[in-house]
């Protein structure tokens, strides 16, 4: 799995933080989305698509 | 007047016998004609959007615009929000690229880690509440939740992020829930909303005289000194932050309470294991849906949502109680189910770059008072039959007036 995130279009809703807290987080300045590990150990892939899925602004994008 | 269209109206009113279920006629149209028109009250029109797949098509599409004054939007009846471009419109009524600038403004002030350390003021706040109830002597009359811990938790919680003295909370209560109800006619709503304005306009005029440790005094300092933020933008930003963080959570907790003290045995699986609370309340979200008659959206051109055309310059309205009640998402989705594995895919925050900004705040709340609420008051009870309950069919954001509760 390889992920990327569209800091342009991301809104800083958090649900990402909240879902897979290991793979994501939130820049202090302004709360814009910071990826922490682009390509995740097998344990971690579920909370990956369903941070994807649920994120409002379509900002994170899985490669598999 | 223009003669009405011959189309139905925005369902309202919930199913009889059912105060928790979404308003009557969604879920047959849901199945039997998810993108229908319904006849606002003005004598136009506009789409309704009821199934899950189809709200969030529409709410993640940017060629759906949120300003108001967009030909088309739908802004008859309630939550249609002012055509005019006004100054207290706020970011929510705003298109990229101004809502994405003015938005990023106070995103971090929402971030997840930064409401996290809120957490300990935020249960000292609650547990305060919870002690003053108490003390209430209840032999005469049973304590209103909503008074006594669902309005003033959310409402002592935005306060403070925002710099606003509590003190003054009757006052913003009273023009938000004139503003927000659906029986208010444009006669009151014009001067409760000037109302409110002069009073976040001293605020703003205060904290740039002499500011404090609080969102409001940051943006002033900062933002509007460095000109990125003019006057009115930094009152309409205090407006929105304001009553969007006081009715919603409040009637989330006294909703929720609600639910939970007539199911004790989903209540007693929560006291037993307070580390369901996280899944509980995404899907006491999902559940309740409090958002009764939005979000409004027009289209900027011509988009096909499921199957259907919507044309340049009309309008929609997006259900978000029925999207969240879809059975081809939610299985059983009238059963309150805490443990549903999916229940964060709920639209109850909405969807696309609108979704609200105080989710983590709204979502830390909620699970402190019921954490809170089920420990402490376990034998905690409707003080008066569901059906005396006076439910808010008459408000954008569903929940109770009142809640009696004694224990």
């Amino acid at each position: 799995m390889n992920i990327t995130v569209d800091e342009a279009k991301c809104c800083g809703a958090g649900q990402c933080v909240l879902v897979a807290p290991d793979v994501f987080d939130q820049r202090d300045e302004d709360g814009i989305v910071v990826l922490l590990d682009a390509t995740p150990e097998a344990g971690l892939h579920a909370a990956v698509r369903d941070a994807a899925t649920i994120c409002p602004a379509a900002a994170i994008q899985v490669h598999e | 007047m223009p003669t009405p269209a011959p189309f139905p109206p925005l369902p309202v009113e919930p199913p009889s016998g059912c105060p928790f279920d979404p308003p009557e006629g969604l879920a047959r149209l849901r199945l039997e004609e998810p993108l229908s028109k319904v006849a606002l009250d003005d004598g136009s029109w506009a789409w309704l959007a009821t199934r899950y797949a189809d709200v969030r098509a529409i709410l993640g599409d940017q060629r759906f615009s949120s300003d108001t004054s967009t030909p088309g939007y739908p802004v008859s009846g309630m939550t249609g929000g002012s055509p005019r471009p006004d100054a207290a419109r706020g970011f929510i009524r705003m298109d990229p690229p101004e809502h994405t600038r003015l938005r990023r403004m106070v995103t971090r002030d929402f971030m997840v880690k930064r409401v996290e350390a809120l957490r300990p003021t935020l249960q000292r706040l609650t547990d305060e509440l919870c002690d003053e109830m108490e003390r209430v002597d209840r032999s005469e009359h049973p304590v209103d939740l909503v008074q006594a811990l669902a309005l003033p938790l959310p409402s002592l919680a935005i306060s403070l992020l925002l710099g606003v003295p509590y003190e003054d909370h009757d006052t913003f209560q009273r023009l938000t829930g004139t503003l927000l109800s659906r029986e208010t006619g444009e006669e009151d709503r014009g001067p409760a909303r000037a109302e409110l304005l002069a009073y976040i306009d001293g605020l703003v005029r205060a904290k740039v005289a002499e500011p404090g440790d609080d969102i409001i005094s940051r943006l002033a300092t900062e933002q509007h000194a460095r000109g990125e933020l003019t006057h009115e933008d930094l009152v309409a930003f205090a407006v929105l932050l304001l009553v969007a963080g006081h009715e919603t959570t409040a009637n989330m907790i006294g909703l929720s309470a609600l639910s939970l003290m007539l199911d004790p045995e989903t209540a007693g699986r929560l006291r037993e294991d307070p580390s369901l609370v996280r899944g509980a309340v995404e899907e006491l979200l999902r559940f309740h849906s409090i958002i009764r008659n939005g979000p409004r959206r027009a289209a900027l051109e011509d988009v096909e949502v499921g199957g259907r055309l919507i044309r340049k310059g009309e309008g929609v309205i997006v259900a978000v109680p029925s999207a969240n009640r879809d059975e081809d998402v939610f299985p059983d989705a009238g059963r309150l189910d805490i443990t549903r594995p999916n229940a964060q895919h709920h639209v109850a925050f909405g969807y696309g770059i609108h979704q609200c900004l105080g989710q983590a705040l709204a979502r830390a709340e909620l699970q402190i008072v019921i954490t809170t609420l089920l420990r402490r008051f376990p034998t905690m009870r409707p003080a008066v039959p569901v059906e005396e309950i006076p439910f808010r069919t008459d408000m954008v954001i569903y929940g109770c007036h009142a809640l009696p509760v004694t224990w």
